[in-house]
């Protein structure tokens, strides 16, 4: 219960931040806001294969980056009014641009997730790396969509009824997507398909010995992540309004990884609030040094070995053991 | 046919390169089980210190020693204060925890040194360069590069297949839990092979000072690359990473080379450019997935 109310007063004070920003003068406050949702989400996304499938993907940042290419891409096609590969316009409707790129990213999920789950362990780490720089690679070497400076889009991807333009209305798209997203995470997790996948990454062999098929259910989680990670991209470019390779560049992975292994590994709260944490810090420790890397590092360090389970450990240690 | 051949010991002298780095990179992993990213560090500051001292001493070989010293001592603290912890963690919690070291020490650096590229001086003896074959005129230096590599390589072999040392690491790299229950001291092993893995990355980066800028952010430039050999290789293997990494290197640098060429003759000439340096930086990705895919443990997996 007491968890239920927590994140009913978390949620409206979510909900009133473009209010306190602007009462505050903290205009950096809301962008920071959405930037950390976005990555909650994408962290999550990666979460599910990581924590709960036990599949290191160390190349979830070429989704993202995808996710965020296929907004990138529609404006361009529809700012210059040419079609892509000939036939398909480009389009700024978001209820167009984002059902896209959560299906392109889903399709790029699906060929990377099936090569790589033939491996596991390390090799699995470096083959889903191995394929995000391929693509990081391809999208430095395309002229038309701008190369290594990648694609700005000027106009924010429009909604009906509302002014996307408007970064608070923008926030609140944002927010409302990622409660969304929250809750289906959370049941897809408790589902039975989610079963089975904890189920497979504690003891793969039993799980095939009860007639499970490892390798689909793994590919299906696989992509559904991916899919997750292209959501969070595109809505990242709605809120930077800009796309580029550096979306897709592997400590993006890393930096995604980081936040999963801060908050908590196999949560639901885990990945958002490792990614409250790793940018508040980065912007706080940033505005007073710029030598902010430095206190990063060490922070990072002293997390890793000082604490076990990451910040949703903390919590439930604090709490005396209460979720 | 010089152009080609001038490509091909361009190429060696990056796979051996990658050879120095990922020979430690590979014990480290196979023998220690640690994912350690920031091996590229250690490059990194065999080159500042190797660097700064043959700028400050004016020759060029103190600063080999130098170098060696810096990146083997730097190799100790990290094994004793960080990494040492990490041996019963998983491989996130190592990555995560090496990633940290990567940020410390780059803006170390920065806040050291600066963000300005050095350059080293060209020791006397290997400034000018040498006819290889007729009309081929190849710097002496790069040479050099190659010979040291090639002889590291050797050194290795006889370390790993005729010392009482090499024969544990074998061991370590086949079967970590075996050696241990052995009543073998692997706590020694693991600092000797840190450290050893930390001087050869010292070394790399040392000689790479010349070729190429020394800056910060140069050991990540590299480091995935020799992940990629290391894997390739199979993890734990001296003789996987030596045949990767030469063969990555001359592959890499071919494809750099003569892509953009072959390209140029069916498409406009910028674009063809651009993906051809697209396309070659992906190549070595390419292979590694392609090599995963038919061998899931790499070429020459030790133990298997």
């Amino acid at each position: 219960m007491n968890s239920r109310i927590l994140a009913a007063v978390l949620l409206i004070l979510l909900a009133a931040l473009p209010f306190i920003a602007q009462a505050t003068g903290q205009s950096a406050l809301l962008s920071l806001a959405s930037r950390i949702l976005i990555y909650g989400m994408a962290a999550a996304s990666l979460n599910f294969v990581l924590g709960y499938g036990g599949m290191v993907s160390f190349g979830h940042a070429a989704f993202f980056g995808i996710g965020g290419y296929v907004v990138g891409i529609l404006y361009h096609h529809a700012d210059t009014e040419t079609l892509f590969w000939g036939f398909i316009p480009g389009t700024t409707q978001m209820l167009i641009t984002l059902p896209a790129a959560i299906l392109v990213s889903g399709a790029f999920a699906a060929a990377i997730g099936a090569l790589s789950l033939r491996t596991g362990g390390v090799q699995f780490i470096m083959i889903t790396l191995a394929f995000a720089q391929m693509l990081f690679f391809l999208f430095v070497s395309l002229k038309t969509y701008g190369g290594e400076d990648g694609i700005i889009v000027r106009r924010t991807n429009e909604l009906p009824f509302l002014n996307t333009r408007d970064r608070a209305v923008m926030y609140w798209v944002v927010l409302a997507i990622t409660v969304a997203f929250a809750l289906g995470l959370r049941r897809l997790t408790k589902s039975s398909f989610g079963t089975v996948i904890s189920g497979i990454r504690q003891n793969e062999r039993r799980m095939a010995a009860l007639g499970i098929p490892a390798y689909r259910y793994k590919l299906f989680a696989f992509i559904l992540s991916g899919m997750g990670a292209g959501l969070a991209g595109a809505l990242m470019v709605n809120v930077l309004r800009f796309a580029s390779p550096d979306m897709m560049h592997w400590t993006k992975s890393g930096e995604l990884m980081i936040m999963v292994i801060l908050g908590g590994v196999g949560t639901l709260v885990g990945p958002f609030l490792g990614a409250a944490a790793l940018l508040s810090l980065e912007s706080v420790l940033a505005s007073w040094s710029e030598h902010w890397p430095l206190a990063m590092g060490l922070i990072l360090l002293v997390v890793v070995l000082g604490t076990r389970g990451g910040l949703m450990a903390l919590v439930t240690r604090l709490t005396g053991g209460r979720k | 046919m010089i152009l080609f051949l001038e490509q091909l010991l361009n190429g060696l002298q990056y796979g051996v390169m990658l050879f120095l780095l990922a020979a430690g990179l590979t014990l480290i992993f196979g023998i220690m089980g640690v994912i350690n990213l920031a091996h590229g560090s250690l490059y990194m500051i065999g080159a500042y210190a190797g660097t700064l001292a043959a700028m400050q001493t004016g020759s060029f070989w103190l600063g080999v020693p130098v170098a060696l010293i810096a990146a083997a001592l730097t190799g100790l603290v990290m094994e004793a204060v960080v990494i040492r912890r990490l041996y019963a963690r998983d491989h996130l919690d190592q990555v995560l925890a090496t990633f940290g070291l990567i940020l410390f020490f780059n803006q170390s650096i920065i806040l050291l040194f600066g963000r300005q590229p050095m350059f080293t001086q060209l020791p006397d003896l290997f400034s000018g360069a040498v006819e290889v074959i007729p009309g081929l005129p190849y710097p002496s230096y790069r040479l050099f590069i190659i010979a040291v590599g090639l002889l590291v390589a050797l050194g290795l072999y006889l370390i790993i297949n005729r010392t009482r040392i090499g024969m544990l690491v074998r061991a370590g790299s086949t079967n970590r839990e075996m050696v241990r229950a052995l009543g073998v001291d692997i706590r020694l092993l693991y600092t000797l092979v840190f450290g050893l893995g930390a001087l050869l990355a010292g070394l790399a980066g040392f000689l790479a000072g010349p070729v190429l800028a020394v800056q910060v952010g140069m050991g990540e430039q590299i480091l995935l690359s020799t992940f990629v050999v290391v894997v390739i290789g199979g993890v734990g293997s001296i003789k996987g990473a030596f045949v990767a990494g030469i063969s990555l290197g001359v592959i890499d640098t071919m494809l750099r080379a003569f892509l953009p060429g072959m390209l140029r003759q069916v498409m406009a000439g910028p674009e063809a450019d651009a993906l051809g340096v697209g396309i070659s930086s992906m190549g070595i990705y390419l292979l590694m997935a392609l090599v995963l895919l038919v061998r899931p443990k790499g070429l020459f997996m030790a133990g298997s």
